[in-house]
């Protein structure tokens, strides 16, 4: 540690040329770092989703479910991938499931509450007008909770994004891994606050790729306040 | 599960072992040590965030002012990866937990900012409609009808808050901080799996105990007619 203390001066917080002379490596963890949390919150939305619908219809199960997603919430994510790694092995696997652990409380949320807040005039009229279950569901109940769902993607890739650099503990964290590697690299600087500041940009990227996505979906609510 | 280690099935044997182990209790470094220490940084870091949080929150919800600012704050603390920030701070010569305390506190801060301002801001109009009517000034408007109203948000805030530092303190563990995340930190390095399953078994259970004694905090603090708000 004593070697460690550098001045200022040969210790940048940022330098350009890192970034230029690290290009491939920064662009190679930050794909990693994206699919990885493209994949956990594909898999939390397709599980979360459907549990969601079963929740807004079987009413005393949404009670449980939301508990039970809370409790592995509330489970630091230290915790979590250490609990998960030494059973399922060091690498990708237990950090992909502890993020899909992680989003499946946001979404599911999200997506209970947005279905509970649908217009039951609206629901009544599709039935009014001969509709069954299933196109009352795909046609009114899902379109007017998508605002709602798509909050909750947002949020848990947002928060996804920031919890795989702890993954860096089992050895899978993608941008966490240049923040690691800097820092036991005699506390490189400009590697921990480069991989710091991709991180958050991919936080923003992705959510905005969300955030048009939902607008695309929903164009009946253009015009009227985010 | 293509790459699950060949000492699996006695990790969890280890991890009990461990925890079977007094001597992993008591002595220095041990649980019992680590685990006041663990809660002594949370504590000191809820602190001094409530400090800083509450009355800045009051103030601002109470001039209605400062929404935008506080709302994007707390959204904009998500995409922060947490594990930079300590790191960063470390090599800034900030080890240890002073360090710890500094950053976790940082992460706390927004949750209860925005639950204050959120809490003040939302109080019934009518009650302090009916405060001012009655000729309370408004810093006695704040403190004897805002602030009481606002104690359900403020007590969920708090909640999460607890809960939030006491998962961030383990992280410090990585750049040489105290507390059970040392546990985590050092078994990973000397690839005695079993001891990073106690571990993360120990600051798991940690942050439920706390979740669960901060729940009922809330419910006693919060009056009655005020807990269907504070479900959130």
């Amino acid at each position: 540690m004593v070697t460690a203390v550098a001045t200022a001066a040969d210790n940048p917080w940022f330098s350009w040329s890192y970034v230029t002379d690290n290009a491939d490596v920064l662009w190679a963890r930050t794909t990693e770092h994206a699919l990885l949390t493209i994949e956990a919150v594909a898999i939390a939305a397709v599980i979360a989703v459907p549990l969601g619908l079963l929740a807004s219809r079987v009413r005393w199960l949404a009670g449980p479910l939301l508990g039970t997603a809370a409790v592995v919430y509330t489970v630091p994510s230290l915790a979590l991938f250490a609990i998960l790694a030494p059973i399922m092995g060091i690498g990708r696997q237990p950090v992909l499931l502890g993020l899909v652990l992680y989003a499946l409380l946001v979404i599911l949320r999200n997506t209970v509450t947005g279905l509970d807040g649908v217009d039951p005039a609206a629901v009544d009229a599709a039935r009014g007008v001969g509709h069954g279950p299933l196109q009352v569901l795909a046609r009114v109940r899902l379109p007017n909770a998508l605002p709602s769902i798509v909050a909750g993607l947002r949020l848990a890739t947002v928060t996804t994004v920031a919890l795989v650099t702890v993954g860096v503990v089992v050895g899978y964290g993608g941008l966490g891994q240049l923040m690691f590697q800097g820092f036991r690299n005699n506390f490189y600087r400009a590697e921990i606050l480069t991989a710091t500041i991709a991180c958050v940009l991919l936080a923003l990227v992705l959510d905005l790729v969300l955030w048009a996505a939902g607008r695309a979906l929903t164009p009946w609510l253009r015009g009227r306040s985010a | 599960m293509t790459t699950t280690a060949s000492s699996s099935p006695g990790v969890v044997e280890q991890a009990v072992t461990y925890l079977n182990d007094p001597l992993s209790w008591t002595g220095p470094g041990g649980i019992l040590e680590l685990g006041r220490e663990h809660l002594l940084l949370t504590a000191s870091a809820v602190l001094i965030a409530t400090v800083v949080a509450l009355p800045v929150g009051a103030w601002l919800g109470h001039g209605r002012r400062g929404g935008g600012v506080t709302v994007w704050l707390t959204n904009a603390s998500r995409a922060v990866p947490t594990l930079g920030i300590i790191l960063l701070l470390a090599t800034a010569g900030l080890f240890g937990d002073g360090a710890t305390v500094v950053a976790a506190a940082v992460f706390a801060l927004p949750v209860l900012l925005v639950n204050t301002y959120e809490g003040v801001r939302g109080a019934d109009p009518s009650a302090r409609d009916a405060a001012i009517g009655l000729g309370m000034p408004g810093r006695q408007v704040l403190t004897r009808v805002e602030l009481p109203l606002a104690t359900a948000l403020v007590a969920a805030g708090l909640r999460t808050a607890v809960v939030q530092v006491s998962a961030t303190v383990p992280l410090a563990a990585l750049a040489g901080g105290g507390g059970l995340g040392q546990i985590i930190a050092l078994g990973m390095g000397t690839q005695r799996y079993g001891q990073v399953l106690a571990g993360g078994v120990l600051v798991a259970a940690l942050a439920l105990v706390l979740d669960g004694v901060f729940a009922v905090v809330q419910r006693l603090v919060t009056p009655a007619p005020l807990r269907a708000a504070a479900r959130r």
